[in-house]
């Protein structure tokens, strides 16, 4: 990153023209964003009626109960953000597991069966939610099973996992295939083997599936929709669909995300300044 | 030798998973696609969608949105990435992940946040609405492949070109542009493919004013009931023959993705 190879000298107004359209595009971007942290702190009921400024709302989040109106928080949106977050950690735990074991036997493969398998890794990530979504609808009618919890978690296992393998295959080409028989020719044993040289070089590969995984599992709408069966079961995602659908917007939602948003901002920033910091060094 | 002989075995597991989970859900799609509900084989189901002029209407609507999204996400990102990507423009490296950071929000609350906005500005919702959301909810699907190809291209080519003398307008046409094909490709697919097969986005936007094809799907398996999935499992099959002719089109993807 460090080597500046000017192209050419392109002139100074050419530039402001250029950051002025990227600025112009996040702008416009962040807009309907900028428009939600702007709404969670007023506490009108109707998205967009400001009514004067509060940490109202912030405070409801937190406490679950809406002072001024005398009313508890929707209880469905709690249970809904614990959902999300329960589906999220353990669908992307078995993602990463599943994904790292099976990306080391892929990689073993010959050719021609590693080619086949994936392929077979990249359907899921072709296919858009509503077909992955109604694929296992149908599968888990066909064969009876009862929609809930534990489908909506194999269903986001189904998805997540390719990208684990995705992120985990390139450390395996990466590695150096010697210092695993270098091991096991200095008497460890296949198991030491495995947890002191081989998990190690795929950590970074294993951390960065988990994320992602954890990441494309919280967004989700679409796969969710068709799992979740009509037990009650709500993600946030399913939660927002069904509340808008109904017409009004649980207003709790604006703090929320916008906590959620601004946490990710600050998340994101530290980890720039320091990759920023190591690239200098 | 035997470690690599192991090893193998590892993938198993996963294998069966998928059969079971991803190529056997996919089959039986096009099997309830060609059976009745009583589980007899029938046409009926396709001659359904292809005598309801309505249903053809929509479906013909939704891919000519999809298409006109993915063109204005192109035509707005191409130059984004182009600029965020040559270093000549002196971008700060934040820019690309201010692009990807509002995908962290909730992709339905930005939607309802769009539509909110809209209404602030006294916008109808409609067509209009429709179009703005799809490439405000998808433009950085476009940006990224495209500015990724770009950041790895060797830029020596483009010195190489320009020593041999092409002009900048030659240097973008015949070095920038065809290297930066397999990214347009990606960012193509990423785009058109959720477009294409939405239904939340499209409801949300045009308060069910506008149904697309994506929702036609939903609703026979949603309010339909039972006697309706045979139906929607036929539209099903014909999404994933899009999605199919889709991803054979930007097939160097994938390609890429394997090596």
């Amino acid at each position: 990153m460090t080597q500046k190879i000017s192209i050419d000298k392109r002139n100074l107004w050419e530039r402001i023209a250029g950051q002025g359209y990227l600025w112009l595009i996040l702008f416009v971007l962040y807009a309907p964003i900028l428009l939600i942290i702007v709404f969670s702190l007023t506490k009108s009921k109707v998205f967009g009626n400001w009514t004067g400024f509060t940490f109202d709302l912030y405070r409801n989040l937190f406490t679950g109960y809406d002072m001024t109106a005398q009313v508890r928080v929707d209880p469905n949106l709690y249970r809904a953000m614990l959902y999300t977050v329960i589906i999220a950690v353990v669908a992307a735990i078995i993602s990463t597991l599943l994904g790292t074991v099976a990306a080391i036997g892929i990689f073993h493969m010959r050719q021609r069966h590693r080619k086949a398998v994936m392929f077979m890794n990249s359907i899921p990530m072709i296919n858009p939610d509503i077909i992955t979504g109604i694929s296992l609808f149908l599968l888990f009618v066909f064969i009876g099973i009862n929609r809930g919890l534990g489908t909506v978690i194999t269903a986001h296992v189904v998805f997540c996992t390719p990208y684990v393998i995705l992120s985990v295959m390139p450390r395996l080409t990466k590695m150096n295939p010697n210092i695993y028989e270098a091991a096991l020719d200095l008497g460890a044993t296949p198991a030491q083997a495995l947890r002191k040289v081989l998990i190690p070089e795929l950590w970074p590969g294993m951390i960065s599936g988990f994320i992602l995984s954890l990441t494309l599992s919280i967004d989700d709408f679409g796969v969710t929709f068709f799992t979740k069966g009509s037990n009650g079961l709500e993600t946030l995602s399913t939660f927002i669909y069904a509340d808008a659908r109904k017409g009004g917007l649980t207003p709790e939602l604006r703090p929320l995300f916008s906590l959620i948003f601004l946490t990710i901002l600050v998340l994101l920033i530290i980890s720039n300044i320091r990759t920023n910091k190591q690239v200098k060094k | 030798m035997r470690i690599t002989q192991n090893r193998r075995s590892w993938a198993w597991p996963y294998v069966l998973f998928m059969v079971l989970l991803v190529v056997l859900p996919l089959l039986l799609i096009g099997y309830y696609a060609f059976t009745d509900p009583q589980g007899g084989f029938t046409l009926r189901n396709f001659l359904q969608f292809f005598h309801k002029q309505e249903a053809i209407n929509t479906f013909i609507y939704s891919l000519a949105i999809a298409l006109i999204t993915t063109i204005i996400c192109l035509l707005l990102g191409y130059p984004a990435a182009y600029i965020m990507a040559m270093r000549s423009f002196r971008t700060p490296a934040v820019m690309a992940i201010l692009f990807i950071l509002p995908m962290w929000i909730n992709f339905l609350l930005r939607t309802i946040a769009t539509v909110e906005l809209f209404h602030m500005f006294g916008l109808p919702l409609g067509e209009g609405a429709l179009l703005f959301g799809m490439v405000y909810d998808f433009l950085p699907f476009m940006i990224y492949p495209i500015y990724n190809t770009l950041q790895k291209m060797d830029l020596s080519l483009i010195e190489a070109a320009k020593d041999l003398g092409a002009r900048p307008k030659e240097v973008f046409t015949k070095v920038i542009l065809p290297l930066s094909v397999p990214g347009i490709y990606s960012g193509i697919v990423m785009v058109f493919m959720p477009t294409v097969s939405t239904f939340a986005i499209s409801e949300l936007l045009t308060h069910n004013k506008i149904t697309l094809f994506g929702s036609l799907i939903q609703r026979s398996f949603g309010e339909g009931g039972i006697a309706m999935w045979n139906y929607g499992a036929a539209l099903s099959l014909i999404m994933l023959i899009i999605i199919g002719m889709t991803s054979f089109f930007g097939n160097n993807d994938t390609e890429d993705i394997n090596r």
